[in-house]
């Protein structure tokens, strides 16, 4: 932190608490900063979905943007489910837009009005929730539309006889390791993206303290890199909301169709 | 690592979970169940609206198509009428003509025949007439200078003599 002297690139993932609420047992449920962006997170989208609502024959600016969102997961549920993967699109697409908006607030630069954003997905008790969330209602669907039967999911078509010890089990791990893998994905790029960011920073204030030739020769290449970076991040916040939306889907389509 | 340390904190996962529960619980209820439903209908029925469209243009079209085919077989046979018509009349007045023609060519050989005979028949009177004529001339001239008369009939087979050679 400034006042050590130094730039603490984690203190960015803190959590604040802002005020207590009620005790659930002996845990206390308190409103936190990370409560205060999810909830300006699902404001906005609120906000930037009434502009869809429109509904009109001959859609306006906003409508087509709002129907691009919605047309690009239906798209993708159709793609890789089905018609019958109408029925899950509600869930993906809130699962998307949501994750998209809080990794794109996370990385807006609204420190320059001295507001401190926070990337609520960069925190796996979040994606963790989706992520256990998502695997529910993959076993949920596919205990309920298969019964027993959606265990021979862990026994591709032509799986050898003299394999078969061997297979399901190799299936049955890689099928557990998928609610993790979907949290810790979204968790790891956005922490690594944010601190990646606050070392450059860091780089330029401590350039800078160290004299005006190294702050020049410091600063500007990681200014720079910086300015790079922050490109990247906001494609790799896209990208994560993306795969997350993607392989809810694809996780779905094994529920639903099972091969 | 504060995702870690603050698991320590007896209200950072409790609170985590419920806001995100909340929140989340929001947008899929209200913003996922409540209002994407309203978009995809209304995507789809404009989809349908517009493959109706289309399908109504590629009909009126074929329609019209037929319509132009039909039209121009219809000039096309009207045109081959007129033509044959053209035709047909064509051939009747060359006909009439060539008839018309003999008929009249007939007359004039009729006429130019009878005309023919006309003159020979005159002809052919002239030449009595004279023959008659100078024989009378001749059986005069011959009592005249010698004092002898010629049987008519004689003077006659004499002139006849001189005049056919």
């Amino acid at each position: 932190m400034a006042d050590q002297g130094k730039v603490d690139p984690m203190h960015q993932f803190e959590v604040q608490k802002m005020f207590d609420m009620f005790h659930v047992g002996n845990h206390e449920v308190a409103f936190t900063t990370s409560a205060m962006w999810m909830l300006i997170a699902g404001l906005l989208l609120w906000v930037f979905m009434i502009g869809g609502m429109k509904r009109q024959l001959v859609p306006g600016r906003w409508q087509v943007a709002v129907e691009g969102f919605t047309g690009f997961i239906s798209s993708m549920m159709n793609a890789n489910i089905g018609p019958e993967g109408r029925k899950y699109t509600p869930y993906v697409f809130s699962l998307f837009m949501f994750i998209l908006m809080l990794n794109v607030i996370g990385l807006m630069p609204l420190g320059l009005f001295g507001v401190h954003p926070f990337t609520v997905t960069s925190h796996f008790t979040i994606t963790g929730f989706l992520a256990i969330l998502s695997f529910s209602i993959v076993l949920i669907v596919g205990f309920w539309r298969h019964g027993l039967h959606f265990f021979s999911l862990f026994v591709p078509h032509g799986t050898p006889w003299w394999l078969l010890w061997l297979i399901p089990v190799i299936e049955l791990v890689s099928f557990l390791v998928r609610p993790f893998s979907l949290a810790l994905r979204l968790f790891v790029a956005m922490t690594a993206g944010h601190v990646l960011m606050k070392v450059f920073a860091s780089f330029i204030i401590d350039g800078i303290a160290a004299g005006p030739a190294v702050g020049l020769g410091v600063g500007i290449p990681s200014m720079a890199l910086m300015v790079g970076i922050s490109g990247l991040e906001l494609l790799v916040a896209g990208i994560q909301a993306y795969v997350f939306a993607l392989l809810t889907s694809l996780y779905l389509n094994d529920a639903v169709n099972l091969h | 690592m504060p995702q870690i340390s603050q698991f320590a904190e007896s209200w950072y996962a409790a609170s985590q979970i419920f806001w995100v529960l909340l929140t989340f619980g929001f947008v899929f209820f209200v913003i996922g169940r409540g209002m994407l439903p309203k978009i995809e209908a209304t995507v789809d029925a404009r989809d349908r609206k517009v493959a109706d469209d289309l399908a109504a243009a590629k009909a009126a079209h074929a329609a019209a198509d037929n319509l132009e085919e039909s039209y121009r077989q219809q000039s096309d046979a009207s045109r081959a009428a007129a033509q044959k018509a053209v035709t047909d009349a064509k051939d009747k007045a060359a006909k009439d003509a060539e008839k018309r023609l003999a008929k009249v060519d007939a007359e004039l050989s009729d006429k130019l025949s009878a005309a023919e005979a006309d003159v020979n028949a005159a002809r052919t009177s002239a030449m009595a007439e004279i023959e008659s004529v100078a024989a009378e001339a001749a059986g005069d001239l011959v009592a005249k200078l010698s004092g002898v008369k010629v049987a008519a009939a004689d003077a006659k087979a004499a002139v006849k003599a001189v005049l056919h050679g």
